[in-house]
């Protein structure tokens, strides 16, 4: 079982982390790259890198005979598939054993045990592990899984039996809806797992979700590494994730500590894998499915351990002993993570494309970032939105906390959209302050994202028109900022989404005043940090194209448009009838017909992009006339249906 | 490093009196300035009601946020007496930059008088047109003109006008872009703006190009006519192909303008002109109160110098022979110039020295700044048996005939042929702008007052008529008011005797930004016609 080479069957952020620690152990990293990922980090990472084919997963990552031929061809010993991908895959696994390679994580027995979640919590039963209530026998048909349904009442979760991350689940909250929730999950459970055999459980409501991490070896030592709690979520996707639990103590983490190694030694589970846990509010709790692989958040549980995970995987896929009884294992301080995703919270987290045009992330004590992206990288459609991990480690939680807000304020990421500002709100509020926040927070307590005031829009202009001085005085040493006539003035107009502000910098030597609108600011011009009416106002930017803008504030990303530098119309809001993809993806259902009469809230297309549906639905009431092919593969900003809209009754 | 070493003390009570006389001046001449501004914006409404922006908020938006502006022309026009004159003309010219280009901007400051054309204004804008051709400098129009004040037409301003069209087409022929933004109106031989421009970017529904309007036209002809039918941009874009671009407004209109600019490629592959530079040694802020603003009081014009050349690091030519004439090699901004400045008269030496500084800065091909505080060629008997005529006459010759550049600001006195000799503007200055505190004229008023006492003194003793002392008198007092009515610098400035007034401390910003300019035009590769773009 000895290797000196080990390949990464993965991208992003996770083989970037892995390719760390295997380096650290003398081991060569090899990774595999589609043609989409040449110049991603995770390339410059490795010592090798092979290209494993196209842009699509599926033809790409997910294949498994490919990176099998990758690894032979490289002399790879092992192979470590990271999360997701081929990771809970068990024939992969399988064929990894069959080649002779080492698979960095269980068997293929226990990843297929623990992947079926159906059959997975009957063995969970059998083995003691407390299960939530629910339906998850093979026969799939709706009306049988409609009569369940009733028997296990609602609200109740709809979930792929192969899946997990949050694809091919639904909640729903009653009997009529439940039909639609049914087709929608079995549509995307196949198209992410390759089935869409689906179980039915019922929803706890405002649970906490709390996870344990196991570690165990080929020689049948098992323990456990605590818990992580991962309540923020949004659409069934973890946010941010932090350990210790606020909701768990000792007595509590020995009792789900357990129930976890009892989960894992029911299948002779080797190496690094995850309990996931229903906490209720009584103390109860639920076990909802294991992850056989490495989590994503698995950094909270490193920073608080002092183990390395990915080490201990790699040891224990040599053969190791862990040398560590569970009386060893101690967890100091507070870790919490925060997930930087390239989506549009405004825009129901649609997933973002792009190439990032800025991307700093601190460093400091106590504070790691696991990025997947460099300044320069191009965000695609094929994959997911993940770009960057933000973990921060106090003496405790409210050190943690502080430190992840400051780390994530401090942040710059500009390009497509992010989660940054929201991560920075969330962090913020109360609720989370206190480690009150369940699996509802998002929903309960939506944080306030702050608007750009005057002052800001003032900072952005004033960043502006020193980025202008500094050209000028590249065209004209010593003269920027000078006009005979003893004062420069400028004018601009910046829209901030709906938003026009007009501006004018207005120049005297030694001194700008900016006005936005009727109000004056009163600039000291120093690059990004202008000073505003007296208060330091730092910002991060980027100037793209002309006229394109993005700004980072402490707490608030803006994109901004330079109106006079864009031609007229550029500004007009998709709408009145023409509906256009929101992002790169395939149109996998049109509901309506060249011709028909549409009416305003109506679905008309469901495009799948990232592995999750959309829906496009008609904007008002009309007839249509252009609509896209099903099956169509349409770019971002592609117009899906022109509808021409009935003339509103005066 | 020769760091020129100063005797002035910027706390002495003569320092602060000069700065605080000079400062009244400037105060005034802003106070000028700001006239037409008044004038113009108090049309805001109006303006902007028709979805249109100001002439100054145009400039505003058409310039580069932050890069330099030289205005030309500030106070041309005044009129001391008033008689319903505003400063400027009714015209905004400076040199600007348009998408990193140098550029000559001509705007009509059609908040006054819906931009009518004036007799200041059109020679303004003639003279500014001769700069944009001599210094290669891509010309813009923002056309927005009632055309001719019908009500104060005078035959030698419309015969005198045609000059503007003219050098349209010099430029263009030249190979200088000549580009119109219609921004309004352009009636009669205001159509001629954009028809003889290489491009034109008109403002839909706003911008209008007809020989005759529709007033006219009924007047003359007695067709009926739409305006927008008759010579609306839309249909000069779409039919008679007057237009290029048609932009939605006046903010669209500027951001194609921006764009037509850009893709000029003016100054493509050109190397930056210009070395590294130090900030002068001397504050130029000081420049206020150097100088006494009275011009008969003597000062040390190398303070002056000091206060503009880089590092104060100037190296004196000849500076114990003819040493009231000051010769002085230096830089500005990083560019090299040759200095010729005044401590007294023009005398034989002076005059020989200047001219053999010319000469050797014609040799290098560095440019020549004078700084004018000129009393005139030295007088008398020994001035004038040693020859000052013929050297002065060598020192005018080598004014008139260098090919280096020349710059020229009057920063005091600037009397006779003193005005001639330290390039007038009857020498082809590039540029030649005014310290209001300057005086001009053919001579001083108290001299041509004497002088002319005398000869009708003289007179009256050979017609043996009795001498009236009074009466002498008054025609002393008479001709020296008269001549003192001319000699302030706002009085000639408003006569367009130069290309407008400058506040002392920016002599050094308008210096460097003009050696800038003339070395760039030396690089700037046109490519010449017979003809001009002839529009098709």
């Amino acid at each position: 079982m000895s290797f000196d080479t080990l390949l990464i069957a993965n991208r992003g952020e996770i083989a970037v982390r892995i390719a760390r620690s295997a380096r650290r152990m003398g081991l060569r990293a090899v990774a595999v790259h589609s043609t989409a990922d040449a110049g991603a980090p995770h390339v410059a990472a490795c010592d090798l890198a092979v290209e494993i084919g196209p842009p699509e997963a599926a033809r790409s990552y997910l294949d498994g005979p490919r990176i099998i031929r990758a690894a032979r061809a490289t002399g790879a010993g092992a192979i470590h598939p990271g999360y997701g991908f081929l990771a809970e895959n068990a024939g992969f696994a399988q064929a990894c054993a069959d080649a002779g390679i080492v698979f960095v994580g269980p068997s293929p027995y226990a990843i297929g045990a623990m992947g079926d979640k159906a059959a997975a919590k009957r063995l969970m039963r059998a083995a003691g592990v407390p299960v939530v209530p629910g339906y998850d026998g093979e026969e799939q048909g709706d009306e049988r899984l409609l009569a369940e349904a009733q028997g296990i009442g609602f609200p109740l979760m709809v979930k792929a039996a192969a899946g997990g991350g949050g694809k091919g689940m639904r909640l729903v909250h009653d009997a009529a809806t439940l039909p639609d929730a049914l087709a929608g999950a079995r549509r995307e459970s196949r198209s992410a797992f390759g089935s869409d055999e689906l179980l039915l459980e019922r929803a706890v409501v405002r649970p906490r979700h709390v996870e344990i991490q196991v570690l165990a070896d080929t020689h049948a030592h098992c323990l456990h590494l605590g818990e992580r709690d991962c309540s923020v979520q949004r659409r069934h996707q973890k946010v941010i994730e932090e350990s210790p639990s606020p909701a768990v103590d000792a007595a509590l983490r020995a009792r789900m500590g357990a129930a976890g190694v009892a989960a894992a030694q029911a299948v002779d589970y080797v190496g690094a894998g995850t309990i996931e846990f229903l906490l209720d509010s009584d103390g109860e709790f639920y076990f909802l499915e294991m992850n056989t692989r490495l989590q994503v958040e698995h950094p909270v549980t490193e920073l608080v351990t002092g183990l390395d995970l990915v080490e201990w995987q790699l040891r224990i896929a040599r053969g190791e002993h862990l040398e560590l009884t569970q009386d060893q294992v101690t967890m100091t301080g507070h870790a919490i993570e925060a997930r930087l995703y390239a989506e549009d919270p405004d825009n129901d987290y649609l997933p973002a494309t792009g190439t990032v045009a800025r991307w700093e992330a601190p460093a400091g004590e106590g504070i790691r970032v696991d990025a997947g992206i460099v300044a320069g990288s191009t965000i695609t459609p094929y994959y997911d939105p993940m770009i960057a991990k933000v973990i921060a480690h106090g003496d405790d939680r409210e050190q943690a906390r502080t430190r992840l807000v400051r780390t994530l304020e401090e942040t710059t990421v500009l390009g497509p959209v992010t989660n940054r500002t929201l991560l920075v709100a969330m962090l913020r509020t109360p609720e989370f302050a206190a480690g009150a926040a369940t699996t509802a927070f998002l929903e309960e307590h939506p944080p306030r994202m702050p608007a750009p005031t005057s002052g800001d829009v003032a900072a952005i202009a004033a960043w502006l028109y020193d980025a202008r001085r500094r050209e000028a005085d590249r065209a004209a040493p010593g003269l920027a900022g000078w006009s005979s006539t003893g004062a420069l003035d400028s004018r601009r107009r910046y829209a901030i989404g709906e938003t026009i502000h007009a501006v004018s910098v207005h120049e005297t030597p030694g001194a700008v005043e900016i006005l936005v609108g009727d109000e004056g600011h009163a600039v000291t011009l120093d690059g990004e940090t202008p000073i505003i009416d007296g208060d330091a106002r730092p910002l991060r930017g980027v100037e793209l194209a002309a006229g394109q803008i993005l700004v980072s504030f402490d707490r608030l990303d803006l994109e901004i448009r330079d109106v006079g530098a864009l031609p007229p119309g550029a500004l007009d809001a998709i709408g009145g009838g023409v509906l256009v993809a929101p992002m790169h993806g395939k149109v996998i259902a049109v509901d309506a017909e060249l011709g028909a009469a549409v009416v305003d809230g109506q679905r008309l297309v469901v495009m799948e992009a990232m592995k999750m549906e959309h829906e496009i639905v008609a904007d008002g009431d009309g007839v249509l006339e252009e609509i896209v092919g099903d099956g169509a593969q349409v770019a971002a900003g592609q117009v899906l249906a022109r509808i021409a809209l009935e003339e509103t009754a005066a | 490093m020769t760091v020129f070493r100063s005797r002035i003390d910027p706390a002495s009570d003569g320092f602060r009196r000069n700065r605080a006389d000079m400062l009244e001046l400037v105060g005034r001449m802003r106070e000028l300035e700001a006239q037409a501004c008044t004038r113009s914006d108090a049309a805001a409404a109006r303006f902007h009601r028709r979805g249109q922006l100001l002439p100054r908020e145009r400039l505003a938006l058409l310039l580069d946020p932050g890069a330099p502006v030289l205005e030309l022309g500030n106070v041309a026009g005044y009129d001391p007496e008033g008689n319903g004159t505003v400063p400027g003309g009714g015209m905004i010219t400076l040199i600007g930059f348009i998408a990193g280009t140098r550029c000559l901007v001509i705007a009509n400051d059609s908040g006054i008088d819906a931009g009518s054309l004036t007799t200041p204004g059109s020679e303004k804008l003639i003279r500014a047109c001769e700069i944009g051709l001599e210094n290669r400098l891509p010309v813009v129009f923002l056309v927005e003109s009632a055309g001719g004040n019908l009500l104060t037409y005078r035959v030698e301003f419309w015969h005198r006008a045609g000059r503007m069209f003219a050098m349209q087409a010099k430029l263009s022929a030249a190979g200088i872009p000549v580009i119109t933004v219609q921004h309004g109106s352009g009636t009669a031989g205001g159509a001629y703006f954009p028809g003889m421009s290489d491009i034109v970017i008109g403002v839909k529904g706003r911008g209008f190009a007809f020989l005759a309007g529709p007033p006219l036209l009924k007047a003359a002809t007695g067709e009926i006519a739409d305006a927008e039918e008759l010579g609306g941009m839309s249909m000069h874009a779409r039919v008679s192909g007057l237009v290029e671009h048609l932009a939605e407004d006046d903010e669209d209109a500027l951001r194609i303008c921006r764009d037509v600019v850009a893709r000029l490629r003016w100054n493509a592959g050109q190397p930056s002109t210009g070395g590294a530079f130090e900030d002068p040694a001397y504050d130029p802020d000081e420049l206020a109160g150097v100088v006494p603003v009275d011009v008969k009081k003597p000062y040390d014009c190398r303070e002056v110098i000091a206060r503009i050349a880089d590092g104060s690091d100037l190296l004196e030519f000849k500076p114990d022979f003819g040493a009231m004439t000051v010769c002085v090699e230096g830089t500005v901004l990083g560019h090299p110039a040759g200095f010729i400045a005044n401590n007294g008269a023009i005398d034989v030496e002076g005059a020989a020295k200047a001219t053999h500084f010319m000469q050797r800065c014609t040799q290098l091909g560095v440019p020549l700044v004078f700084l004018q505080n000129i009393t005139g060629y030295m007088v008398g008997v020994a001035s004038e048996r040693s020859g000052m005529i013929k050297n002065g006459a060598k020192m005018i010759q080598a004014v008139a005939t260098t090919s280096v550049p020349k710059f020229t600001l009057i920063i005091g006195a600037s009397f006779g042929a003193g005005n001639y000799g330290m390039c007038g503007a009857g020498y082809w200055p590039r540029l030649i702008m005014c310290w209001p505190n300057a005086r001009l004229g053919v001579l001083g008023a108290e001299q041509a007052a004497q002088t002319m006492r005398m000869v009708a003194a003289e007179k009256a003793v050979r017609d043996g008529e009795p001498l009236d002392d009074a009466a002498l008198d008054k025609y002393a007092a008479d001709i020296a008011a008269y001549y003192d009515a001319q000699e302030s610098a706002f009085v000639s400035s408003g006569r367009m005797c130069d290309d407008g007034l400058l506040d002392p401390r920016h002599s050094r910003h308008m210096l460097g930004f003009s050696l800038a300019m003339a070395a760039e035009s030396q690089l700037t590769e046109t490519h010449p016609l017979s003809f001009s773009v002839a529009r098709m």
